[in-house]
């Protein structure tokens, strides 16, 4: 009998702050797929602002909380591409360091969310109910960094009563990409407002996506605009714990 | 200006982190350009006989060239004066001088035999090869070649015998340095379609400074080939 | 040529706002980005030949000692002279004393990104000479007295009624009454009056794609023809070429001309590669009596010897600015100098100093489109962030976020204190706005609600509500 795989989750500072529904969800759908899933008290962020704004030191710094907290877990599993990619760049923040080798191996055992379901775990479809047009957003981490783009939808199109709906311009920036958005806001407004704008003709009146940060930016401008698009991270509607509000969406009494 | 010399070539040894290169690891480097080695060649060309002949055709087209199949050399100045007519043009032409173009019977035009003018339209010249895989004629210059011939007329006209057609660059490059063993002809010129540009809000045109059309006379000479 | 990029954010502004210029780039999108993605898919190799081009690259980088020395002796065996020089000034005196012996006064040029680096045509024109471009593009923000805002479309910004306004005032023999308003009537005139200048001109000069060591060529890859007339029909040949230019063989040549095109316009070959070798020869009807190939350093040793290597891997096909959304939001002029986009961002940089041109590196997303279309791999959001260290650790990024990225470490690292300060953070933010769920207006957060609104956390932070439901 194969014992269960043990993974760390790695709740990301955004969602942690944010979106505790999110987590909860991805607790609950690695538990549903068989694995013993520990959340370790001991975890921030994954040191990406400062990586990349130049601040290596403190890049570093940040960085050996997470090495030091995940590396006895078999896989370290984060609803969030950017940060798993984050932990992907760790071997080159940690280069020539006593962490050296520990970054390597980490970085080795680390996966997104859905990518870890599907092409680790072998999940194909998921238990959940959520009859709504969809939208999925490719976050630029999940698609260009994680190679996540079949995944997620493969776990959507089993959703029951889930329309997926696909966005023209599927594979563009929403102009989130961490300090950009506040550093250039008027760039990252322009790419905000192109990106609406796609969701908004697709037809869809959800928006789902794996990366907090991107999900923040898209439901804030849609909330902006006075969008009726609701926006959750995939792994709520995948864990069909939708009951929360969607991001940026008033409280339902 | 060797200090300028001395300084590049100083600074790219320091930035390499070495010296020199060794005498034996420049000799073996010298000895790979006596047989260059290829890199991955597109599947693509890898054709012959019609086949080959009608992949350069639909490349050709598909860069906006003309093609008209002609069975001999001797139909040449009648296709000629068929463009010529169908383009309301007189029958002034530029011709190369090629001796097989030069031997065909051109009676009834008005042929210059030098370098383009300001006035001329349409140049006839041949061609040196051609590569099938983006239908691609490549031009040589020479005592029977002027380069301009290629470039300043507004219609030019290339007489290709299809047995001239290759699938590869590779492949025109290999006929290339079997005709000239030395150095490469101070031109050779690749032409893919007439000239073009989309400088002006990105609109393509057709004939920017070179031709405005380019009209490829395809010689089918495959059997006698 | 001056560098603006210091401006960089008031220039993006200024861009944001020019319908004009949004109209431009809106189009941008639908042409090159499309045309590259269907040149690609019909030549399944595509992506093993940019695997190649990347490895020929490299490994011509890793000797270029030795491929420049043969160039330079393959060049003069067919009767033309290299000349060397280490920088941008050395450039400039090299091109002078050629054209002033060769007694030139007008002198025509080919599209060329490295003559724009190097100042030339300013340079030539100070000393008496008269310089016409003759690329339809070049020849047009000539005229208008601008940088090119995009490498291989140089006038993609301006409109077809602004070109016919230069024509206008430029070229005084117009009949005021002859239509120049459609794009064809405008490229009849730019070929009328640029064919006299072809026929009249002393010297011709051309950059280079490439140069192929093996046999001493030049190459260049066009659509116009307009850089073959220049360097066919004037007396004399200059081409300036940076190093890397340089290839080892006419195979290595061939592979990396079949990423180039399709990468930059998505045509499958551009209408003219030329490769030029040496003067006319003995009997030979024309092409130029003296060719001179210029080599150029300017600033690429120093790449060749630090963590940005593989920019020299670039051959200029301009499908990262393509592909690129802050490029298509603010255009090329917004980057401040000669090469804009995810390439620029990297270059200038190292060509201009980075205490001028921080802001380039930084005003990325790094959402990777410009690495995933590169044709020899350059990694240029890990490039551009090589430089955000070099900016940090040269004390230019903002003090607000220096401060910022201070008090974040300092709580990051200590998850006791970070739980604590995240519980207060969340409880504030609801007070504020937890019945709407989001925020409109935040003190010191103006960069994110300027432009959305901010999401209020729904409750606790899971850390909190977690391990309280575990307990």
């Amino acid at each position: 009998m194969p014992t269960k795989p043990e993974v760390g989750l790695f709740v990301t500072c955004l969602i942690d702050f944010f979106r505790p529904s999110a987590a909860f969800a991805a607790v609950q759908l690695l538990q549903d797929a068989g694995c013993s899933v520990t959340v370790p008290k001991a975890q921030t962020c994954c040191g990406q602002p400062a990586f990349n704004s130049g601040d290596s030191g403190d890049a570093r710094a940040v960085a050996r909380t997470v090495l030091k907290t995940f590396a006895p877990f078999q896989y370290v599993v984060v609803p969030s591409a950017s940060c798993a990619g984050m932990i992907r760049h760790f071997p080159e923040l940690f280069k020539d360091t006593e962490h050296a080798e520990t970054a390597v191996s980490l970085a080795a055992r680390t996966h997104e969310l859905t990518g870890f379901l599907v092409d680790v775990l072998g999940v194909t479809s998921v238990r959940a109910d959520f009859p709504h047009a969809a939208a999925y957003h490719d976050s630029c981490s999940a698609l260009r960094e994680m190679g996540i783009r079949d995944q997620p939808r493969q776990l959507l199109r089993s959703v029951t009563g889930l329309q997926l709906c696909e966005l023209s311009d599927a594979e563009t920036c929403c102009g989130f990409g961490g300090t950009f958005c506040v550093k250039y806001p008027e760039i990252s407004g322009k790419m905000a407002a192109a990106k609406t704008r796609d969701i908004t003709e697709s037809g869809a009146n959800t928006l789902v996506g794996p990366d907090m940060g991107c999900l923040l930016n898209m439901a804030g401008r849609l909330s902006r605009e006075n969008s009726h698009i609701q926006v959750r991270h995939i792994a709520e509607v995948l864990a069909g714990q939708t009951a929360a509000p969607p991001i940026a969406g008033p409280e339902t009494e | 200006m060797s200090a300028g010399r001395d300084i590049i070539l100083g600074r790219v040894r320091k930035a390499l982190g070495r010296g020199p290169l060794p005498p034996e690891k420049q000799l073996k480097l010298r000895s790979r350009l006596a047989h260059p080695k290829r890199n991955l060649v597109p599947q693509r060309g890898d054709l012959a006989g019609p086949e080959l002949v009608g992949l350069f055709v639909t490349m050709a087209r598909k860069a906006d060239a003309e093609v008209e199949r002609l069975s001999d050399w001797s139909q040449v100045p009648n296709a000629v004066r068929q463009y010529l007519d169908r383009n309301h043009l007189p029958l002034n032409i530029n011709l190369a001088p090629e001796p097989l173009l030069q031997a065909l019977d051109w009676d009834g035009f008005q042929v210059w035999r030098d370098l383009p003018r300001r006035e001329d339209k349409v140049a006839v010249t041949g061609c040196f090869a051609a590569a099938a895989e983006t239908g691609t004629l490549v031009v040589t210059s020479g005592p029977e070649h002027a380069t301009s011939l290629n470039l300043l007329p507004d219609h030019h006209l290339v007489v290709l015998p299809a047995s001239r057609i290759r699938g590869s660059y590779e492949d025109t490059w290999d006929m290339l340095r079997l005709a000239y063993p030395d150095a490469p002809p101070r031109t050779v010129l690749w032409i893919t379609g007439p000239s073009r540009t989309g400088d002006i809000e990105q609109t393509l045109q057709l004939g920017a400074h070179g031709p405005l059309r380019l009209q490829i006379l395809l010689i089918d000479d495959l059997d006698d080939a | 040529m001056r560098v603006t990029s210091p401006g960089f954010k008031a220039n993006a502004g200024r861009a944001l706002t020019d319908p004009q210029l949004q109209k431009a780039l809106k189009r941008l999108k639908g042409g090159f980005q499309v045309a590259r993605l269907k040149a690609a898919e019909q030549l399944p190799e595509f992506e093993a030949l940019r695997d190649q081009a990347r490895e020929i690259k490299d490994f011509t980088l890793a000797h270029l000692d030795f491929y420049l020395e043969l160039f330079e002796e393959r060049v003069g065996f067919a009767g033309g002279k290299v000349h060397w020089a280490a920088n941008a000034s050395a450039a400039r005196e090299i091109v002078l004393d050629i054209c002033r012996e060769a007694g030139a006064k007008k002198i025509l040029k080919g599209k060329s990104m490295v003559t724009e680096e190097i100042g030339l045509n300013d340079h030539l024109e100070a000393h008496g000479l008269q310089v016409i471009e003759t690329d339809l593009g070049e020849y047009i923000i000539q005229l208008r007295k601008e940088p090119p805002s995009h490498i291989i479309a140089p006038a993609i910004h301006v409109s077809k009624d602004q070109v016919s306004e230069d024509f206008r005032k430029h070229h005084t023999d117009l009949e005021p009454k002859r239509p120049l308003e459609e794009p064809r009537e405008l490229l009849d005139e730019a070929r009328q009056i640029l064919r006299e200048h072809f026929l009249t001109a002393d010297v011709g000069i051309t950059g280079a794609n490439f140069l192929v060591a093996a046999s001493g060529s030049s190459v260049i890859v066009t659509n116009e023809g307009n850089g073959d007339l220049t360097q066919t029909l004037a007396k004399t040949h200059i081409v300036v070429a940076s190093i890397e230019k340089v290839v080892p063989t006419m195979e290595d040549c061939a592979t990396l001309l079949r990423v180039l095109s399709r990468s930059a316009t998505g045509q499958e070959l551009s209408v003219y590669t030329t490769f030029s070798t040496g003067p006319r020869r003995a009997g030979d009807p024309d092409g130029p009596v003296d060719y001179h190939v210029v080599l150029l350093d300017n600033g690429r040793t120093q790449l060749l010897g630090n963590e940005f290597r593989e920019v020299l891997r670039c051959i200029r096909c301009g499908s990262c600015m393509n592909s690129c959304p802050v490029y298509g939001a603010v255009g090329g002029h917004a980057y401040g100098w000669v090469y804009p986009g995810p390439i620029g961002a990297v270059l200038t940089p190292a060509l201009v100093g980075v205490e001028k041109a921080w802001h380039l590196p930084s005003a990325s997303s790094f959402c990777g489109k410009c690495e995933e279309v590169c044709p020899v791999r350059i990694p240029l959001p890990k490039l551009m962030r090589h430089w955000r260290e070099r900016a940090f650790e040269a004390g230019k990024a903002p003090a607000t976020q220096r401060f910022g990225l201070k008090i974040w470490s300092l709580f990051a690292r200590r998850p006791g204190l970070y739980r604590l300060a995240t519980r207060l953070a969340s409880r504030l933010l609801r007070m504020l706005g937890r019945k709407r769920g989001s925020l409109s207006k935040l003190p010191l957060a103006g960069g994110w609600t300027s432009e959305r609104d901010l999401p209020v956390p729904p409750g606790p932070t899971f850390s909190d509500l977690y391990h309280r439901r575990k307990s």
